[in-house]
């Protein structure tokens, strides 16, 4: 693709060669990404299987550790129970998802257009930050009572500092002379900010999106814990008070699938979005 | 030159002075950058600029084109402040790094001076060429929509020429646009840059710290001093148009960028 700059008449005779060598490096590539798949999967199902093996020589008990046998059959046998507890959850997650990530986008824009607002309030920021999730969680339970609103405001909290920070860094990524570009230009200060530091920044916003996409499960989770009646974090505590580990097992492991879930809906996102390189 | 001509001489058309710099200064806090420059650049003349680091090269377009103020002196275009020919695009910029916006296509790049204060409703020339013909006119056609990192270096800079161009400039302000590109491409690219120059009429200012470069491309060379920056001697090179790659072996051409080599090392 960078040949129009040197031509090279030699071109011809090496066609052959050239070929020979592409098709080598396609396979090389596909064996190169099967690996990749098979071997995490194969390092998986090998230590199942010596979860498996452990827990029935030693004679664990199931309430202690289940066999993942146990837990696969919970997981199938419980999945209508592990479902209804599974909405709620996503939803509290996704809510506080965006309103996190919302707050955190207009407070970095803020800050980036005036210093004022940066250094009045970048350090409640950091403070608020600085605040265990866990001992903030009952103050905020108090304030907003029982209902949904808490766990969305828990889990907006977790993802609202990541954000902020790699939104305000996004926003001033921009080079000087692209700057200096939209200065030739008379650009003013809202086309810069449309079209040069706004692009600029998302990148660092995704990186901050697929953070916030894991941790605004947990924020959901600890707000349930604090008093919910249903919801996967509810489900973990009652399973667990109740001794019932196969189903405590299948909870977490549907909790780790949301997550997952959330994480690879904005991987492709990204991947849509961000064509370019940085 | 026509080094007496005013600015008013040049507002009424006669003879045609494309920037004008009378007694310049710039200074950044106590240090001079640039002292005392008088200097008419003439309309459609292809200038180079050459000068040992920190003669000032690049500060002297970064003050034609408004980026910094003079602290002392006139600066004008066309007749009218910097100010002015900034906000009525009279002037294009070219940076050494070719400063495309990476998420947008070669095209998209090229569009991008005349989408900015298209809602304002400022009123911006326009090149009869539509961005694509430009993209043509630099080599890259077929390669519209290409994102910058599928582009090679030299296809890079290319592409920040078209974009200079969309908005049809009278001074093009080059600084130093080819310094990071290997000597192939830079030799396609200064003849590219020679044909554009000869079809579009644009008075190009072009810094270079290539002896060479400033030879082969120029049909004046400002030969600028250090500390402070000041202007040293205009060269006239009085080689024919249109110029080849082997020109650069005649004697004429030897001749010149010796003479240059010379006033270089008394700078």
């Amino acid at each position: 693709m960078t040949m129009v700059d040197k031509a090279n008449p030699g071109d011809v005779e090496n066609d052959e060669t050239t070929e020979k060598a592409l098709i080598a490096e396609q396979k090389f590539e596909r064996r190169r990404k099967i690996e990749s798949i098979a071997i995490p999967i194969g390092t998986v199902i090998c230590l199942l299987i010596i979860w498996q093996i452990g827990v029935r020589l030693f004679g664990v008990p199931t309430y202690i550790a289940p066999a993942p046998s146990d837990v696969a059959e919970k997981l199938v046998s419980q999945f209508p129970i592990l479902l209804a507890n599974f909405w709620p959850t996503l939803l509290e997650a996704v809510l506080g998802f965006i309103t996190g990530n919302l707050a955190a986008v207009f407070i970095a824009i803020a800050f980036v257009h005036s210093k004022s607002a940066e250094k009045a309030f970048f350090p409640i920021a950091v403070f608020i930050n600085t605040i265990p999730i866990l001992a903030i969680a009952p103050i905020l339970a108090l304030i907003f009572g029982p209902g949904l609103t808490t766990k969305v405001v828990i889990a907006a909290m977790i993802c609202f500092f990541p954000t902020l920070v790699n939104m305000v860094r996004g926003l001033q990524s921009v080079s000087p002379q692209a700057l200096e570009l939209a200065r030739i230009l008379s650009a003013s200060k809202s086309e810069i900010f449309w079209k040069i530091r706004l692009p600029s920044s998302l990148p660092f916003l995704f990186s901050a999106l697929k953070i916030a996409a894991t941790t605004c499960v947990i924020g959901a989770i600890v707000g349930e814990w604090i008093g919910a009646d249903y919801g996967l974090g509810a489900l973990i505590l009652d399973s667990m008070f109740n001794y019932r580990s196969p189903l405590l097992y299948a909870t977490v492991f549907m909790s780790s699938g949301l997550s997952v879930l959330l994480f690879a809906i904005v991987s492709v996102a990204e991947r849509r979005i961000i064509r370019w390189h940085t | 030159m026509p080094s007496g001509a005013t600015v008013q001489a040049a507002a009424t058309g006669s003879p045609p002075v494309a920037a004008s710099l009378k007694n310049a200064y710039v200074r950044f806090g106590s240090f001079t950058a640039i002292e005392n420059l008088s200097l008419d650049v003439e309309d459609g003349a292809f200038y180079t600029i050459l000068g040992p680091s920190g003669c000032g090269k690049s500060t002297m377009l970064r003050l034609v084109s408004d980026l910094i103020p003079a602290a002392s002196g006139e600066v004008s275009i066309f007749g009218k402040s910097t100010e002015a020919a900034r906000l009525a695009r009279e002037f294009a910029f070219v940076f050494q790094d070719a400063t495309l916006l990476p998420w947008r296509t070669a095209l998209q790049n090229v569009e991008l001076p005349l989408e900015i204060g298209r809602k304002r409703g400022v009123k911006i020339p326009i090149s009869e060429k539509s961005p694509s013909e430009l993209l043509d006119l630099v080599g890259l056609s077929g390669r519209e929509d290409a994102l910058p990192h599928e582009l090679s270096g030299g296809m890079r800079q290319r592409v920040a020429i078209a974009r200079a161009l969309v908005c049809k400039p009278k001074l093009l302000l080059m600084d130093e646009p080819f310094g990071a590109l290997d000597e192939m491409t830079r030799d396609h690219l200064n003849l590219q840059l020679l044909k554009i120059w000869q079809e579009t009429g644009v008075t190009i200012l072009f810094v270079t710290h290539s002896i060479p470069e400033a030879v082969f491309l120029g049909q004046k060379v400002l030969m600028l001093a250090a500390h402070p920056g000041r202007l040293r001697e205009v060269v006239d090179i009085d080689l024919p148009h249109p110029r080849e790659i082997k020109l650069r072996d005649t004697p004429e051409f030897t001749r010149h960028a010796a003479h240059l080599r010379e006033l270089l090392e008394t700078c």
